[in-house]
């Protein structure tokens, strides 16, 4: 195929360093497919890549109407990125409701690649146009460089003679735009030859089709004038030489889960229940079988924690997976397994609250719930993630941390690091730490007898498990007697039991490391202090502000309880500190709770990321006023 | 061989002691828990399990105390959900031995989501449901199986929800065993469990067992040798559903409806009557109705027993035929199923 790398005709090719694209259309137009196939093909091409798809809540909302637009955004470079891109370069736009929905987020002056059939009167007045009123032809886009293309005719066109069914024909017209954009990048087509090849395996008509009509748009972009003054791009290679691999955040979580039961030599339990945006942690891990995983679909979340508990009490690294008012239910089961001293991760993959809220969006709004949203005195281990490929680091700390100090941990992501996915440079097993579980041997006759709470030095129990010759013992919801495990209502027990509980969560602090500056001074007039998924567009503004001449730095969190030891000494060393968060202002109150500091604090609440401009902006101001 | 050998040839190497904690029950006296505890316990060493291969999993609730006296391993968990606690050990360990203590409140009420599911997953549980018609440490107010009327301190004008019947909701669930059997009846209660514990899959005993503080003598009517030869019927196997102090009365089926005849007067033979069988769960769903009858006998016994495959079978061979051509390494889980190369 490297026929179609060269153009039959000059073509200017500019080079460029970043271009963010969204693909966008109907459900049924295969958008998600579209960019799935892009991104493979940009990321074995060797660009850095951050991808995040956007579709309805609906399965099959109205077809032509905004609430049916399904989009695909990616962000392809010659350096390193962090984000799909706040805003597009490029939008695809396969009908008029998926235009509709998503110019806002168009720079101006950006491409718009329009299938023209999807603005005939009945689509424009699905998306909700006046009568009469035609983006294409009425001047609207005139700070646009828009291409119609008469996608669907030209799809037909060029499988006239394939054979197949004109509503099979149809259903191609993605592989044609796919095409063209490769034309456009001056990308290669082979990576998706392969995949449609392995795809239609038993139906080569189809796969024929799908690589005709792929051929068709490359073709189309070399034949047609209309990109005679645009001419093609070419983002250059940048990745290392290396195997690589493109995981979304949820498959990074149910990779380490179970690279953490490998490595602790235990067997991985996943209880859990279905729900948005978390169960692709569930459905990947079903699929692990071949490594020994045992998924429980439960019948409801609480079921979900609690036999993951029950699991966990039998020797398994038990996990459970969830999102926001699934963690609500299991909030009872987690103060059980606090009071039972089990390991337990519980993944939860935060999205827009309160009650069902905006299931299909981000949103950094369970913190609280996280730290505090247990009944009596409850602390446990917060950790959060702020990349798709973070997700394996931080699920996987999360699984050291548990089996380590016999406790149940919560890893905080979210629906945009749940779904967006990077190149992973494939991880060597003799790099992930060890995850060394401290299970009580058996005990002899003429042994002292058991005591399943006795404590070593970090004020963690043993692990006893059932088969365990001599160490039988009655675990339960009750106060527990010190070291002995036997219920107990004294007052004074209660209040030991009780710090040495949280003793236990607070000596975590001298296992984990230290806080560092991902970017900027170690001393300046601002700190920009982040956590979860904010990572890309603090970066990529702090970057910018740095460019800019400001004194300011980066610091994210991964560990929320207990928090790193130098987090005092690190703020002292600048003016002000910044706290931007996709919610009403969580981390703030912890920070200035605890620090009895005065940062200043930075939120959006609109289920969707930070725009790294607002931050930029933000820290602009702020420093103005310092 | 029936479940009977199996029980006379296993060797029993350890006592009932062996098998009971060093903590005292705080039952009230005369509570039935104290009765279903000793039989638990002298079955036990019966089933050549030793204590630390067998689990005892409860709730929340009198019942729930249970695993505090068995020398086994246990965990006392949160309320209604046991079973769910217990189904996770038993994915996650099969070779266990689980028991499951829970009440009416525990299992029907908070935990009926989960009793229905674990009923029809089947996995290999031991579960003894005691059933008191009432909550117990609560204080007393109306349970899901209190029958209508009952005055209460939450029903002070009488109770007037319908009472689940445990057999038909275990049956109508897809349970594969159900059996009934009652607190002051220690020997038959210790053949149950026994039956229980041989059954592979969740095997549900509801045990009727007395509240002496809040609902004294809800089941006063299979008490006395009399009232309990009038008013009981114990199915076994095979065997024809007679009762009655002489034995003279019987069940016959009329259709689908079954009728009580005097055997003396009404000029039926034994080989007229009903003859139980366990694996018919058509009559099984009968005699699952006679609660709610006041003209017939309540039955003891085991109503029903399907051999069908556990949850935990069910799952390890799914585990066993993905790993037909060995178990995944971690280096493969890294790398992944579409990684690429840059070069």
């Amino acid at each position: 195929m490297t026929d179609t790398q060269k153009s039959t005709r000059p073509v200017n090719v500019t080079s460029k360093t970043s271009v963010s694209v969204l693909f966008a259309g109907d459900s049924g137009d295969g958008m998600q497919l579209t960019g799935t196939q892009f991104a493979n093909t940009v990321a074995v091409y060797g660009t850095e890549l951050n991808t995040f798809p956007n579709f309805p809540s609906e399965i099959r909302a109205p077809a032509g109407t905004i609430a049916g637009v399904s989009g695909f955004q990616l962000q392809f470079s010659s350096k390193p990125v962090y984000t799909p891109g706040a805003r597009f370069d490029v939008m695809v736009a396969m009908n008029s409701a998926a235009l509709k929905a998503n110019l806002k987020n168009l720079h101006r002056g950006g491409i718009i690649i329009a299938g023209s059939e999807g603005f005939d009167v009945k689509n424009l007045k699905l998306a909700g146009y006046p009568e009469g009123a035609n983006p294409l032809e009425d001047g609207s886009l005139e700070n646009y460089i828009v291409f119609p293309v008469p996608v669907l005719q030209l799809t037909r066109e060029a499988l006239k003679e394939s054979g197949l069914s004109s509503k099979e024909i149809d259903r191609c017209r993605n592989m044609f735009v796919l095409g063209l954009l490769y034309w456009l990048y001056s990308l290669p087509l082979e990576s998706t030859i392969e995949t449609l090849h392995s795809k239609f395996q038993k139906n080569i008509q189809m796969a024929d089709a799908n690589i005709s009509a792929m051929k068709a748009g490359y073709f189309f972009g070399d034949e047609t004038e209309l990109f005679a003054n645009l001419g093609r791009f070419d983002i250059s290679p940048h990745k290392q030489h290396g195997i690589y691999r493109r995981v979304t955040g949820n498959e990074a979580c149910a990779i380490a889960l179970t690279a953490a039961s490998k490595k602790a030599g235990l067997e991985l339990f996943l209880g859990s229940y279905p729900i948005t945006p978390a169960t692709e942690i569930l459905s990947t891990l079903a699929k692990k079988k071949k490594y020994g995983v045992k998924t429980y679909q439960a019948e409801d979340e609480i079921a979900g924690i609690v036999s993951s508990i029950g699991a966990a009490y039998g020797g398994a690294l038990a996990a459970t997976n969830t999102s926001g008012p699934g963690l609500a239910l299991k909030t009872e089961a987690l103060g059980l397994a606090v009071i039972l001293e089990l390991p337990l991760v519980v993944i939860n993959v935060q999205r827009g609250g309160p009650s069902t809220g905006l299931p299909t969006k981000p949103e950094q709004s369970d913190l609280f719930m996280a730290m505090y949203g247990r009944h009596g005195e409850a602390p446990l281990p917060v950790i959060a993630a702020r990349s798709p490929v973070d997700c394996f680091y931080t699920t996987y700390e999360a699984a050291r941390i548990a089996v380590e100090h016999m406790t149940p941990v919560i890893c905080l992501t979210d629906g945009y690091l749940a779904l967006s996915s990077e190149p992973w440079e494939v991880e060597s097993s003799d790099n992930l730490v060890e995850i060394k579980p401290r299970f009580q041997p058996a005990r002899k006759p003429e042994d002292p007898p058991y005591l399943p709470y006795k404590r070593d030095e970090r004020q963690v129990r043993s692990w006893a498990i059932p088969g365990t010759k001599g160490l039988e013992h009655r675990i339960g919801g009750l106060e527990k007697q010190h070291e002995t495990g036997n219920v107990s209502h004294d007052p004074i027990n209660h209040e030991l039991m009780t710090r040495l509980r949280a003793d236990k969560i607070a000596q975590i602090a001298e296992s984990i490391p230290l806080q560092t500056v991902d970017n900027g001074p170690l001393k300046g007039d601002l700190l920009v202090l982040g956590w979860g998924s904010s990572y890309g567009a603090i970066k990529t503004a702090v970057e910018q502000a740095l460019e800019n001449g400001y004194s300011v730095a980066h610091a994210h969190l991964r560990y929320l309880n207990p928090f790193p030891k130098n987090l005092q000494e690190l703020f002292g060393n600048y003016k002000q500190i910044l706290i931007p968060e996709i919610n009403n202002g969580q981390l703030i109150h912890i920070i200035r709770d605890t620090f009895m500091i005065a940062p200043e604090g930075f939120t959006k609440i609109q289920g969707i990321p930070f725009d790294e401009m607002e931050i930029l902006n933000k820290i602009t101001d702020l420093i103005k006023e310092l | 061989m029936t479940d009977n050998d199996t029980i006379m040839t296993a060797q029993p190497l350890l006592t009932a002691r062996d098998y009971a904690s060093d903590q005292e029950p705080k039952w009230c006296p005369g509570c039935g828990d104290h009765s279903v505890l000793q039989q638990l316990k002298s079955v036990l060493p019966e089933l050549g399990v030793a204590p630390e291969n067998i689990a005892c999993i409860s709730g929340i609730g009198c019942s729930s105390r249970l695993p505090y006296y068995l020398a086994t391993y246990g965990v006392h968990g949160i309320h209604g959900r046991a079973l769910p606690m217990a189904t996770g050990l038993k994915v996650a360990r099969p070779e266990l031995s689980i028991w499951v203590g829970t009440g009416d409140g525990d299992a029907l009420s908070i935990g009926g989501n989960h009793f229905i599911h674990t009923l029809r997953r089947n996995p290999d549980l031991n579960v003894l449901l005691f059933n008191n018609e009432i909550y117990g440490l609560t204080k007393g107010q109306y349970s899901p199986t209190s029958k209508i009327g009952l005055r209460t301190v939450t029903s002070p004008s009488g109770v007037i929800d319908n009472p689940f019947n445990t057999a038909a909701l275990t049956i109508g669930a897809g349970g594969t065993f159900f059996a009934r059997a009652f607190d002051r009846d220690g020997k038959f209660l210790r053949s149950i469990l026994k039956r229980a514990a041989l059954h592979k899959g969740t095997s549900l005993v509801e045990i009727y067992q007395n509240c002496p503080i809040f609902n004294n003598a809800a089941f006063e009517a299979y008490a006395t040798p009399e009232d309990k030869a009038n008013n009981t019927i114990y199915v076994e196997q095979g065997m024809p559903l007679v009762f009655g102090k002489e034995k003279n009365r019987g069940i016959v089926l009329d259709g689908f409806t079954p009728i009580v005849v005097d055997l003396d007067k009404e000029g039926f033979s034994s080989s007229d009557l009903w003859i139980h069988d366990e694996a018919d769960i058509n009559k099984a769903s009968i005699l699952a109705r006679f609660a709610d009858s006041d003209s017939l006998p309540r039955p003891f016994g085991v109503f029903y027993a399907e051999d069908r495959i556990t949850y935990e079978d069910a799952l390890t061979a799914q585990i066993s035929d993905a790993q037909k051509n060995g178990v995944a390494t971690l280096e493969e889980l890294l790398k992944g199923e579409n990684s690429y190369e840059i070069k």
